[in-house]
């Protein structure tokens, strides 16, 4: 494999990872603050549509992110108001959220724009496009770096520094902050925190729309820089390997970059297997590379390669005095 | 002492909440600028007005007994298997080789071996996330959401590079043979002197799933095990003390819950596509979630709430192919009825609650206080 075939498998590497990063980070905030989350799925469908529709409308990306933002928060109010006011079951609400995602959006696609599901194709300012970063141009002969530089850092959208610019912030906020202790606390033990006099139920509704806004951001990526438009589907289990890597992660900001970072490495493989086949001269179905994030996430949760132990009273409804 | 009377808890809550989903999916309707009465009609005309109709609805309402039982039993033990999709998808690999690899001489004995092969096969794939459970603690809702897309993979393997016929393009097995065909409704009631439409997948599968509603409520209330797993789902500790032992109980469960949930598949892939196809599931497992905390875990519930969900899937069908409105809609609808039954539950409960306690303070007298 030469030089170039790395960078660019690097390169879509970046890409793919990106939105599992800001799907993980969303989970991350929510699972450590005590709220269980399979719904990262249907949040990012539902922000994937609704940033691509509104964009197609306005003709402005940045609309239609905030509009993907909205109806990812939406979701997370719902979930909110479940989990946490009435107590009921988070992974129950999870399921819920995704199946109402899958079929509101197909649903309001068709009745907006009847075409099978789908929102027309974005061109032009209804889009994220690549960004140049400085003097990339100028370094792309330079040998070795200058392609690194040009092809690898430079040229994604605004939305990829976003999401690896939020990996740092994640880190300092919830370990380096009041917030972030407290929000910590929250999900290890939630009667200590209401003890200390902080509201329990606050925290715990701050954290769900911190995921709400990174899943939201999460989807517009999808539909708005990674390609050009919703389809039916179009998260395709990518909140799911969000929740994968966030297990692998073991809840941490780091750690999360990594795994993401792996798994991205896995889905830009499958679009390459005569790179694989290079690499270690055998050749590997697609199918089972598809599944490999998976059986590595639960090699991992069953503790055979370091424990993956969750925040402690996450899943847990709060009940003040028992 | 309970707060409710047993009829309010058994009928009245899931009614509210099932009132609550159907009033938003009517606004969801209305607002993709649908007529929801007219929807309803068309509905209940395609999926209840004819034995055809009636055909595809139980048809659909045998998978989502088998996934709603397999659901219903692993509730009653407080596990979640949300892996209804990826065991079901397994029980029909469990089906197609059952099917194609031994000479079955007559259907009713195929049938026996394909629903063990089934059984067997969901079993399995149940079995890995429940020890990891129950020996390394790993939790199962996770486990087997990651099983179901493992299990999606395996499939999609299999299909392509071991059982596609040669020469074919398409990522499924050869036919079954014509012995092990499913006898159909029409084919069960003809000789009854009832008239079944001929063209409609129902199949004897039907009687099994039913049959499975049975033994599940005989084993959940009646035998030694159920009392095992029912307590263990009220209380671990107290189930522990009592010297029930966990891992069996947590094994045991979910491989039943497993097996029912793959034994779906002698009516999808042996009853009606009678090949094995990739995604031949088609959500039924999902969709036995719903069922199951729509029938609040009783098999009499789940039976009721498999026609249910079967009408609704049938009905939206028709909806799709005579109006605008796609097939989504029932995602939507069954959406709302997990929200409201299952994760919204307190919402109804608790006003309910308030309800039924101010009204038996009311018709009792107040108890003295006693001392100071």
């Amino acid at each position: 494999m030469d030089f170039l075939t790395l960078i660019q498998l690097l390169d879509s590497t970046v890409r793919l990872a990106t939105p599992l990063l800001l799907a993980c980070l969303a989970g991350l905030y929510s699972e450590r603050a005590g709220i269980f989350d399979i719904g990262l799925e249907g949040k990012m469908l539902a922000a994937a549509f609704f940033s691509a529709a509104i964009a197609a409308m306005t003709g402005s990306v940045w609309i239609g992110l905030l509009a993907g933002i909205g109806a990812s928060l939406a979701l997370s109010a719902i979930h909110g108001i479940a989990s946490i006011t009435f107590r009921g079951n988070q992974l129950i609400s999870g399921v819920a959220i995704n199946f109402l995602a899958a079929g509101l959006t197909v649903l309001i696609a068709q009745a907006w724009f009847q075409q099978g599901g789908r929102t027309p194709s974005l061109i032009g300012k209804a889009r994220f496009e690549p960004i140049t970063l400085p003097f990339a141009e100028n370094v792309q002969n330079v040998p070795f770096l200058g392609p690194i530089y040009y092809e690898l850092i430079s040229g994604h959208s605004i939305l990829v520094y976003v999401a690896f610019a939020a990996v740092p912030f994640t880190w300092w906020l919830l370990f380096r902050t009041r917030f972030g202790l407290r929000l910590r606390a929250v999900g290890e033990n939630p009667a200590a925190v209401d003890t200390a006099g902080v509201s329990v139920v606050g925290l715990r509704f701050a954290a769900v729309g911190i995921c709400g806004i990174l899943c939201g951001i999460a989807g517009a990526y999808l539909s708005t820089a990674l390609q050009a438009g919703f389809v039916k589907d179009m998260a395709a289990g990518r909140g799911f390997i969000a929740l994968a890597a966030l297990i692998f992660a073991k809840w941490r900001p780091w750690h999360a970059l990594y795994a993401t970072l792996l798994f991205g490495l896995f889905g830009a493989l499958e679009t390459r297997p005569d790179v694989i086949e290079q690499i270690i001269g055998i050749k590997v179905q697609g199918q089972l590379l598809a599944a490999l994030p998976y059986v590595m996430t639960v090699i991992i949760l069953a503790g055979f390669v370091g424990k993956a132990i969750p925040p402690r009273a996450g899943g847990e409804p709060y009940v003040k005095e028992r | 002492m309970d707060v409710m009377p047993k009829w309010a808890e058994v009928i009245l809550v899931p009614l509210i909440s099932l009132l609550l989903a159907a009033i938003l999916s009517a606004l969801v309707i209305l607002a993709i600028g649908e007529d929801p009465v007219a929807a309803v009609k068309l509905m209940v005309t395609g999926a209840l007005g004819s034995s055809y109709g009636w055909g595809y609805t139980l048809y659909y309402a045998t998978n989502f007994m088998f996934t709603g039982l397999a659901v219903s039993i692993a509730f009653h033990a407080r596990l979640f298997n949300i892996g209804g999709e990826g065991q079901a998808a397994l029980g029909g690999l469990g089906v197609a080789l059952a099917c194609l690899y031994i000479p079955w001489p007559h259907w009713s004995l195929a049938l026996v071996g394909a629903a063990l092969a089934a059984g067997l096969f969901g079993a399995a794939w149940a079995a890995i996330p429940a020890w990891l459970q129950a020996k390394r603690g790993s939790h199962i809702v996770i486990t087997t959401i990651m099983f179901n897309f493992i299990a999606a993979s395996l499939l999609n393997y299999v299909l392509v590079n071991m059982l596609r016929p040669q020469g074919s393009m398409d990522p499924a097995t050869a036919r079954f043979p014509e012995t092990v065909h499913l006898p159909t409704l029409h084919d069960l009631l003809a000789p009854l002197g009832i008239e079944f439409s001929r063209s409609a997948p129902a199949n004897v599968s039907l009687l099994v799933a039913v049959a499975a509603c049975i033994f599940l409520w005989f084993l959940i209330w009646r035998t030694r095990l159920g009392y095992e797993i029912r307590s263990f789902g009220n209380s671990e500790s107290a189930a522990r003390y009592a010297g029930m032992p966990p891992v069996k109980i947590i094994m045991v469960t979910m491989m039943i819950s497993g097996a029912l949930a793959g034994m779906m598949a002698i009516n999808n892939v042996m009853g009606e596509a009678e090949r094995l196809v990739l995604n031949s599931v088609e959500g039924a497992g999902f969709i036995g979630i719903a069922v199951a905390l729509m029938g609040r875990s009783h098999p009499l519930g789940v039976f009721i709430a498999a026609i249910l969900f079967g009408f609704l899937y049938q009905g939206g069908a028709e909806l799709a192919l005579w109006t605008t409105i796609p097939r989504e809609l029932i995602v939507v609808i069954q959406a709302l009825v997990i929200l409201f039954t299952g994760a919204l539950d307190n919402m109804v409960r608790m006003p309910l609650e308030r309800i039924f306690l101010a009204a038996r303070h009311r018709r009792a007298p107040k108890p003295e206080r006693k001392g100071a």
